[in-house]
């Protein structure tokens, strides 16, 4: 791997600690300004980035909410017309789904995987950067595009034919599809980087029983992104195929099948679900761990849990379709598969249940979060249980039952552990404790006002609301409920303002948190907060799956690795033994120019399908620029 | 715990039957009343479990606090306990599962008996076709079906455009109308009465007013609407209704609709010959008066915005005579 002789090497093992800190920041720092904010490869900075730009989103989603929430408080309201809804909710759903849930979870894990399993940076930095670029691209495309009244208009899902050629007019439904092209990318990116990392990069002695559980779950969710993804890829690149030069491939009357977009669409679409919540039961169960000061109870059947529900995930996609009238034995499979992913998911609730059981919970805020996950996600799994059964279903699929069931599962099975974790993770990425006294109110504020919001939509449902309508007639006796749930909304808002005042403010006046404020035991609190540029000093060494709890206060660690150029220690991929220094990328502004000329060609891509052939010849070239070797001490390992 | 207790207020009051005239828990169809049935034992199994989790959690948070609880866990015994949760779930989604697919076969068994109506999805209404071997006493009529009381009905579901679902609670679980395909979906209505239900499946800009009605009627009262609307008028006309058709045929009106017994026969539009006599126009927009069809005519795209009737400029005493002559196809 090296061809340098070891004796001129620069080794972590002979340095004194102020000279070895010296060193790591020179190596593995990176340049001040535009051009080194722009070339920036730190897992970190990155990691940051996609957390703040996905919450940027979620607060832009929630804004089309409200706006939702006032069109629909009272009967034949006319503050938004058809046009306009259409586009606020096909928005809301896109953006929550491709520019938020997916992304955040896919940050948390870019910012804390390596972390957590002991190494310097992400594998395949610069892919890492790519992947935000492009990410951050999509979201700007799609919400330029609504800002000037051409944001798509045909649902999250784009049903064809009404996204097809023949109704889906103008550049709308292509906007869609072209911004699932963007996200689909950063998360295989980011998927692939988190297996390498996981599988190579951990720390001697984190063989697979030692991985925490939250980057078992990261691990999971990557072979569901890159299991899935590939699905929505066809389809949406099919969809533009068909919208731009004329195939046929959803069209029955030259033979096409519309159903196919479905399959194609949903055999993602219903792992997509799962992509968004099994890091959030990675957080739970981390957090449960920490707040309880006792390790999850089963952590093999934990583990096996978040594999079947992965495994499983792929095999439900047709609950989607109850009522798109396919044979009814197939269905009556599809009812069983569906119903067989409460054993894990109730595996897990059954492990927490048993480890609070044991432990001396302490109530702080990501905790209290956990506690409001599992009161709002089992009734999300209730319901869940019920739109499983194709005679249910048949009642409630496409109505207000199904709004409220999957608010319940995504926002009370993700977004709660999500906001749980910014509380716990947040003196680790900032150095500052945010408030608990702001935390008890905003966990307060959030999650009431989230019952009062969703759960009457289940009563709406099975009254006969059907989803995505912009608006309803008097008779129909929805009114009251209706203008209960907008006002509702309000204490959800006011929530969620509070999170992000505290934000805000906890970033700049938090009390300052010390390495380890929480006593938990995973790898991340084993540095200071916010970690260096190099994470850690020394490579730890791990005996067990609770580092820093067996440990005390001495951690062991390794040595051997270079500092005079970024070096990291490959592992093996069951028992985590060393077998190689590998060199990590330094920072680089060509990730930057090719998302850039990426992007030029996938927006121009729109318009004539002659930019995949001109417009490849700037991509070409930012590539050749990424891979061109620069004379740095890793180009020439 | 609010809004839990709020529906468990509620949702007895509601399974016993008192909303309005489209909803799932107001059953008057065999399908409805059959998965009303499944609903209610779905509800009560999933609260149940729901409130055993949440006790659980509460007990555990409470239990180091109440007394000193010894937090030495015993392993064999937390492992039994987890095991047989694990257990227990599973015996309840397969009894779930199993409850589930009876219902589907209880649903699906009909006589072969069954009276046929093509349903056909187009954006944003819906086209009803009532098929005859004799080919004389076929029509065609739009948001509105009729059906017997008591006897099974056969719904052939098609789609002219894009993908819609049909769906009427009080009777039946929905059914998706999709482009290129034909689904089937089988109502019987088990008491008189007017059944609303309105398209479930996004189909684009006007969703929300794609409205249907079922009218369930004793046999004879359904075999004189048959005849009714078999027929090609059923009342004479005045001068300002003959007016009024002089109009529609010369104008582009005729180009889209037809109207039996006239020249006017476009395919485009809804069927009018007896457009007087059903309850609501635009499907489910507004109900049928004189006023209302005169408004419609004039200004559809403000009352149904981007719906496919465009506006035909009239002069004053033609919408009068128009609005006359349409109120007259009963």
């Amino acid at each position: 791997m090296t061809a340098i002789a070891p004796d001129r090497d620069t080794r972590d093992s002979h340095l004194a600690e102020v000279e070895l800190q010296r060193h790591l920041s020179t190596t593995w720092g990176s340049a001040s300004g535009v051009w080194g904010a722009l070339s920036n490869v730190d897992h970190k900075v990155i990691g940051r980035r996609y957390i703040v730009t996905a919450f940027v989103f979620l607060a832009l989603g929630g804004a089309l909410s409200l706006a939702m929430r006032l069109q629909l408080s009272q009967p034949e309201a006319r503050f938004i017309g058809p046009d306009r809804y259409n586009q606020i909710f096909t928005m809301h759903g896109t953006n929550m789904m491709f520019l938020f849930a997916v992304p955040v979870m896919e940050a948390m894990a870019v910012y804390l995987v390596p972390l957590m399993v002991g190494t310097r940076n992400i594998a395949f930095p610069r892919l890492n950067a790519f992947s935000y670029w492009m990410f951050l691209a999509g979201g700007i495309l799609l919400w330029v595009a609504f800002a000037i009244d051409t944001g798509p208009d045909v649902g999250w899902f784009a049903y064809v034919p009404l996204a097809g050629p023949q109704y889906g007019t103008g550049k709308r439904a292509d906007i869609w599809a072209q911004m699932i092209t963007f996200t689909e990318i950063s998360a295989l990116a980011v998927s692939l980087e988190l297996v390498v990392t996981i599988f190579k990069q951990r720390a001697p002695g984190m063989s697979l029983n030692r991985i925490p559980l939250f980057v078992w779950s990261m691990l999971v969710t990557s072979f569901l992104v890159i299991l899935a993804m590939p699905a929505i890829m066809i389809a949406s690149t099919s969809l533009i195929l068909d919208r731009l030069v004329g195939t046929h491939f959803f069209n029955p009357a030259e033979g096409g099948d519309v159903l196919l977009w479905q399959h194609l669409f949903w055999f993602f679409g219903h792992p997509e679900v799962y992509i968004i919540f099994l890091p959030a039961v990675g957080m739970v169960s981390t957090i449960v761990a920490t707040f309880t000061q006792r390790p999850v109870f089963g952590y093999l059947a934990m583990v096996m849990a978040l594999i079947t529900t992965g495994v499983l995930a792929f095999g439900l996609w047709v609950h989607h379709m109850f009522v798109a009238g396919l044979p009814r034995l197939g269905e009556s499979f599809f009812t069983a598969s569906s119903m067989a992913i409460a054993l894990p998911a109730g595996l897990q609730i059954f492990c927490w249940l048993a480890t609070i059981w044991w432990g001396r919970p302490i109530f702080k805020t990501p905790f209290l979060f956990v506690l409001g996950f599992i009161f709002t996600f089992v009734i999300g799994g209730m319901t869940g249980v019920m739109v499983a059964s194709v005679p249910f279903d048949t009642q409630v699929h496409d109505t207000y039952f199904v709004v409220a069931h999957f608010h319940y599962v995504l926002v009370g099975g993700a977004l709660f552990p999500l906001l749980g974790a910014i509380y716990y993770w947040f003196p680790k990425f900032t150095g500052r404790m945010m408030s608990e006294r702001l935390g008890k109110w905003v966990f307060g504020l959030i999650v009431v006002g989230f019952n009062l919001t969703f759960f009457p939509m289940h009563i709406l449902g099975l009254q006969g609301m059907p989803r995505r309508i912009y608006t309803y007639q008097p008779e129909m006796l929805w009114g009251g409920l209706n203008m209960f749930i907008s006002l509702s909304v309000l204490i959800l808002t006011a929530g969620f303002l509070l999170f992000f005042i505290d934000v805000v403010r906890s970033a700049f006046h938090g009390r300052p948190a010390g390495a380890n404020p929480w006593r938990a035991s995973t790898l991340e609190w084993a540095t200071p907060s916010p970690p260096p540029c190099y994470n850690f000093q020394r490579v730890p060494v791990v005996s067990d799956s609770v580092p820093l709890w067996s440990d005390g206060e001495v951690l062991s660690v390794a040595s051997g690795l270079r500092v005079d150029r970024r070096e990291l220690l490959v592992t093996g991929v069951v028992d985590a033994s060393p077998e190689a220094r590998e060199s990590s990328p330094g920072h680089s502004v060509w990730p930057f120019w090719t998302a850039l000329a990426t992007t030029i060609v996938l927006i121009w891509s729109i318009f004539t399908p002659w930019a995949v052939v001109w417009g490849a010849i700037p991509v070409a070239i930012a590539l050749t620029g990424w891979f061109w070797p620069k004379g740095t001490p890793e180009d020439e390992s | 715990m609010k809004p839990l207790i709020l529906f468990c207020l509620v949702f007895p009051t509601i399974l016993s039957g008192c909303s309005g005239s489209q909803s799932a828990l107001d059953a008057h169809g065999v399908s409805a009343i059959h998965l009303k049935g499944l609903m209610a034992g779905f509800f009560w199994v999933c609260t149940f479990v729901w409130l055993l989790a949440i006790l659980t959690l509460v007990y555990a948070l409470m239990r180091s606090r109440l007394w000193e609880a010894p937090t030495q866990s015993d392993g064999r015994w937390t492992r039994i306990v987890v095991a047989g949760a694990v257990a227990a779930t599973a015996l309840v989604i397969t009894v779930l599962t199993i409850a589930s697919f009876y219902t589907t076969r209880a649903i699906d068994e009909s006589g072969g008996d069954a009276i046929t109506i093509v349903v056909k999805g187009e954006q944003w209404w819906w086209r009803i076709r009532y098929p005859n071997p004799d080919k004389s006493l076929e029509f065609e009529t739009a948001n509105e079906i009729h059906i017997p009381v008591g006897q099974d009905v056969r719904l052939e579901l098609e789609s002219a455009d894009v993908i819609h679902s049909f769906w009427v609670p009080s009777l039946a679980g929905k059914q998706d109308l999709v482009p290129g395909r034909s689904n089937t979906l089988l109502i019987r209505a088990e008491r008189p009465g007017i059944y609303r239900g309105q398209c479930a499946e996004f189909c684009g800009l006007q969703h929300s007013h794609m409205a249907i009605f079922i009218v369930a009627d004793d046999a004879k009262s359904y075999a004189g609407w048959l005849a009714s609307q078999q027929i090609d008028r059923t009342a004479a006309m005045d001068d300002e209704a003959l007016a009024g058709q002089t109009v529609f045929l010369a104008k582009p009106c005729a180009a889209c609709h037809t109207v039996r017994g006239t020249s006017a026969s476009g395919t485009t539009g809804p069927d009018l010959t007896h457009v007087g006599s059903r309850r609501t126009i635009g499907a489910g927009l507004i109900e049928t008066t004189r006023g209302s069809l005169a408004a419609w005519i004039a200004d559809p795209q403000t009352l149904k915005p981007g719906n496919n009737m465009p506006m035909v400029p009239l002069t004053s005493d033609e919408l009068r005579q128009v609005s006359r002559y349409m109120d007259n196809l009963k």
